[in-house]
């Protein structure tokens, strides 16, 4: 997709298309892991964890998107919040880095075995949420129901359900951001 | 959870994202101003003379290069929290400002006996100013800040500092009113300073109030 496409995809999505918005996200997650993939490997950190950088970077595209000019081309926008995001990323990762020998002889052993796959941080993130956000991200995210049957099955409005997703939307991008 | 189900939910969370950053930024101003010019009126207040005063080109001065400090600190402020954005001709105009400031200072001492240059420089008023500058300007500072955690710093710190300038400038504005002292030495020490002080503060703000 051309640079001019994703212009044309935000502006739509910034006059409420979600269908465009659904798209320019769909199409800049591969953009942003790529880079996120080649950045870790640059910085000899594990390219595993390229995926929390992409869920962090297309949460702060979402919650920052009102500081996008419209007179702008989007892609050096969505760039500077990807890099923002990564080097947040390996700031949090130097800071964790520093781990007992003991840990790093266990963890060896245990790459021995059959790899299984980790849960990322925002599972971890949304776990802490309160119970009312965390049913409603859970419900849209992962059951992909629309606002109104999740008001249906969690007996809220329909302008609760969306309060409770955008605040619980913001609350895991502050997790994100937060110290370990 | 999948990215994919990630954006899913942002796509429900599509909603008005309401005013844009410079109309919180400016609707933040009017509160903080206000504020400020209260605390000046039960403080300080203008000075008995002020508008023989207007008449006088180093009293005009004085607000000339404040307020042209204010808007060109603003003006980098509202680029500094879009990422990506440019800020070269921002930070150009940003450094005409000293210049004008040098400027005025070298027609002063062109235009003074070397006698007067020190008691200009040190004037009489100089530890209120220090002091009035950063008063004036937290209210506005706090304003501001707060207005701009709505943006994305890529650099919190200089954002920081620069709306430390900003709210600093504004407040040497007001202080100007009252200021006894009217020589561009004596604005260029000490108004400096002044600035100088809120800067600093705004910069440890930044760091602390602006990430996101």
């Amino acid at each position: 997709m051309s640079e001019h496409d994703i212009d044309g995809l935000m502006r739509a999505a910034m006059s409420g298309d979600a269908a465009a918005y659904n798209r320019l996200l769909t199409s800049l997650a591969p953009v942003i892991r790529s880079v996120a993939r080649r950045g870790l490997a640059r910085a000899g950190l594990a390219v595993e964890e390229a995926e929390d950088v992409v869920q962090e970077t297309l949460l702060a595209i979402h919650l920052k998107r009102h500081t996008w000019d419209p007179s702008m081309p989007l892609g050096p926008w969505v760039r500077a919040i990807a890099r923002n995001k990564m080097i947040d990323a390996m700031r949090r990762r130097g800071r964790r880095d520093h781990v007992p020998i003991d840990d790093v002889i266990d963890t060896l052993a245990a790459d021995a075995g059959e790899p299984t796959p980790l849960p990322g941080r925002l599972d971890a993130h949304l776990q802490s949420l309160p119970d009312r956000q965390q049913s409603v991200v859970r419900a849209i995210s992962l059951d992909g129901a629309s606002i109104r049957e999740t008001a249906t099955k969690l007996n809220m409005s329909e302008g609760a359900v969306r309060v409770a997703l955008h605040r619980g939307l913001a609350a895991l991008s502050v997790k994100f951001g937060a110290k370990e | 959870m999948k990215t994919d189900d990630l954006i899913r939910a942002l796509t429900s969370d599509l909603a008005d994202p309401g005013p844009s950053i410079e109309a919180r930024f400016a609707a933040a101003l009017t509160p903080g101003v206000l504020v400020a010019l209260i605390l000046f009126a039960v403080t300080l207040g203008p000075r008995p003379d002020f508008m023989a005063a207007t008449g006088d080109l180093r009293f005009v001065f004085k607000f000339v290069v404040t307020l042209l400090l204010a808007l060109c600190s603003a003006m980098l402020v509202w680029r500094l929290v879009r990422p990506g954005a440019s800020t070269r001709l921002q930070i150009a105009a940003l450094v005409v400002v000293p210049l004008v400031l040098a400027g005025g200072v070298l027609a002063e001492l062109v235009a003074l006996p070397r006698p007067l240059w020190m008691p200009r420089l040190v004037g009489v008023n100089g530890l209120v100013c220090i002091a009035s500058i950063p008063f004036f300007a937290l209210p506005l500072l706090i304003a501001a800040i707060f207005a701009l955690r709505h943006g994305a710093p890529t650099n919190p710190g200089l954002t920081g500092v620069v709306t430390g300038l900003f709210a600093g400038a504004v407040a040497a504005a007001i202080y100007a009113a009252h200021c006894p002292d009217d020589s561009p030495l004596f604005v260029a020490l000490w108004y400096s300073l002044g600035i100088a002080v809120v800067a600093a503060v705004g910069g440890v703000a930044g760091r602390v109030a602006l990430r996101w």
